[in-house]
């Protein structure tokens, strides 16, 4: 099989420390995989620059990824690409919404405030919902209320 | 041309570093659970911001390591703007610098998307969609507030009378800002847009800005309020105990 296929096959292992039902390939973390003679080379971007487990999650990648093909791996952070939530895949977002999240609505560039209003519970699926904070228990996440069910839930944030 | 760039970078980063420390403040301290959680995101978002801006300074020639950099610098190689330094005080105050400083870092970044200086052009795309959500935290209180009756509203515009000579200070010109007109278009031009973008939202709330003030200048030629000499002492205690240890 092609190596290129085995590495990001190796990478679908490593979970985000924060939100332990994805993959960091699921996430969009992975911007580029390389191989050449002096071994593997992956960069990676964070989802908000402050992200507390960058290192965390540089490390596992290198782990992982010298573990299953037993070469020599460097991660490096790609300035050049920023992180946004449309980066997201669609499994992803169900993976999200299953573990009690609501997942960002797809964006066009810009952040309004109807985009963080009008939520859907991922418990009860209503829409009768309101943001309690844009702030959360990590930066990529805020806080709303469902007057449906009666649930605090987060939401992950849409980013630009 | 590079010491102008990087005494751009190190007010920026030094203001973010500074400011996120206060935020930091009010973590176990805020009037409402979300606020707390609020105020300590902003923090953690504004260090990081500053880690970013550190860590342009050490890629450039001469550059050091940035915690070195953050934490050892004698005082008045600070760069901050007063505004940054003051003490939490009360929750109208540092709500209001919240809303001043953060829609003043929105026009920043917003004219760095345009910057020849290619590491702050590609942290600006970054920074950018993180500050939307200071000022949409923001805007949501300082309307609220503003509105809230007799009380309220003789509060905020206190804040504001108070805050606003200081955040002025953020725009603070350096004598040779004209050379670095292809990396950012100027202190002037930034505090024209951002009084544009103040301006509507603070007559929703039913709020004036002061007149004829005399902005808080000093900070970007390292002179400080005596504020930032206890923060400065407070904030690198740690650090200092063994300034190489790994963490």
């Amino acid at each position: 099989m092609d190596m290129i296929k085995i590495i990001y096959q190796s990478l679908e292992k490593v979970m985000d420390p924060e939100i332990p039902v994805l993959n960091i390939l699921e996430m969009g973390m992975i911007t580029d995989v390389q191989q050449d003679e002096k071994g593997i080379h992956i960069k990676m971007i964070p989802t908000f620059s402050a992200c507390p487990a960058i290192s965390l999650i540089k490390q596992q990648i290198s782990d992982t990824v010298s573990k299953d093909l037993q070469l020599p791996v460097e991660v490096t952070v790609d300035t050049a690409i920023q992180w946004n939530s449309n980066r997201l895949t669609e499994t992803a977002k169900e993976k999200l919404r299953g573990f009690g999240i609501a997942p960002p609505p797809v964006h066009h560039g810009e952040i309004d405030a109807e985009m963080l209003i009008h939520v859907t519970c991922p418990y009860c699926g209503s829409e009768n919902t309101f943001m309690r904070s844009p702030f959360g228990t990590t930066l990529c996440r805020a806080m709303h209320f469902c007057r449906q069910c009666g649930m605090m839930f987060e939401q992950f944030k849409p980013l630009t | 041309m590079e010491h102008l760039i990087k005494e751009l970078v190190t007010k920026m980063a030094d203001d973010a570093l500074i400011l996120g420390h206060r935020n930091s403040e009010w973590t176990g301290l805020g009037p409402v659970m979300e606020e707390d959680i609020a105020f300590s995101s902003m923090a953690q978002d504004k260090i990081g911001h500053a880690w970013a801006l550190y860590r342009i300074l050490q890629e450039m020639p001469g550059g050091q390591d940035p915690d070195q950099f953050a934490f050892l610098r004698p005082e008045s190689e600070y760069k901050c703007c007063h505004l940054s330094e003051m003490p939490i005080g009360t929750y109208e105050f540092s709500l209001m610098r919240h809303f001043l400083f953060d829609h003043a870092e929105t026009v920043r970044y917003n004219s760095l998307l345009e910057s020849s200086f290619v590491p702050l052009q590609q942290l600006a795309k970054k920074v950018k969609g993180e500050l939307k959500y200071h000022t949409l935290h923001a805007a949501a209180w300082i309307l609220q507030l503003g509105k809230g009756g007799t009380e309220s509203h003789g509060k905020m515009q206190a804040a504001l009378d108070n805050c606003f000579p200081l955040a002025c200070g953020i725009f603070e010109p350096g004598p040779d800002d004209v050379q670095l007109s292809d990396i950012y278009p100027g202190e002037r031009a930034l505090y024209e847009q951002w009084l544009d973008n103040i301006n509507p939202i603070l007559t929703k709330a039913a709020l004036k800005l002061p007149e004829n003030v005399t902005p808080a200048y000093g900070g970007r030629y390292g002179q400080h309020t005596p504020h930032l000499h206890s923060l400065l002492k407070e904030m690198g205690e740690v650090f200092r105990q063994d300034s190489a240890a790994a963490w």
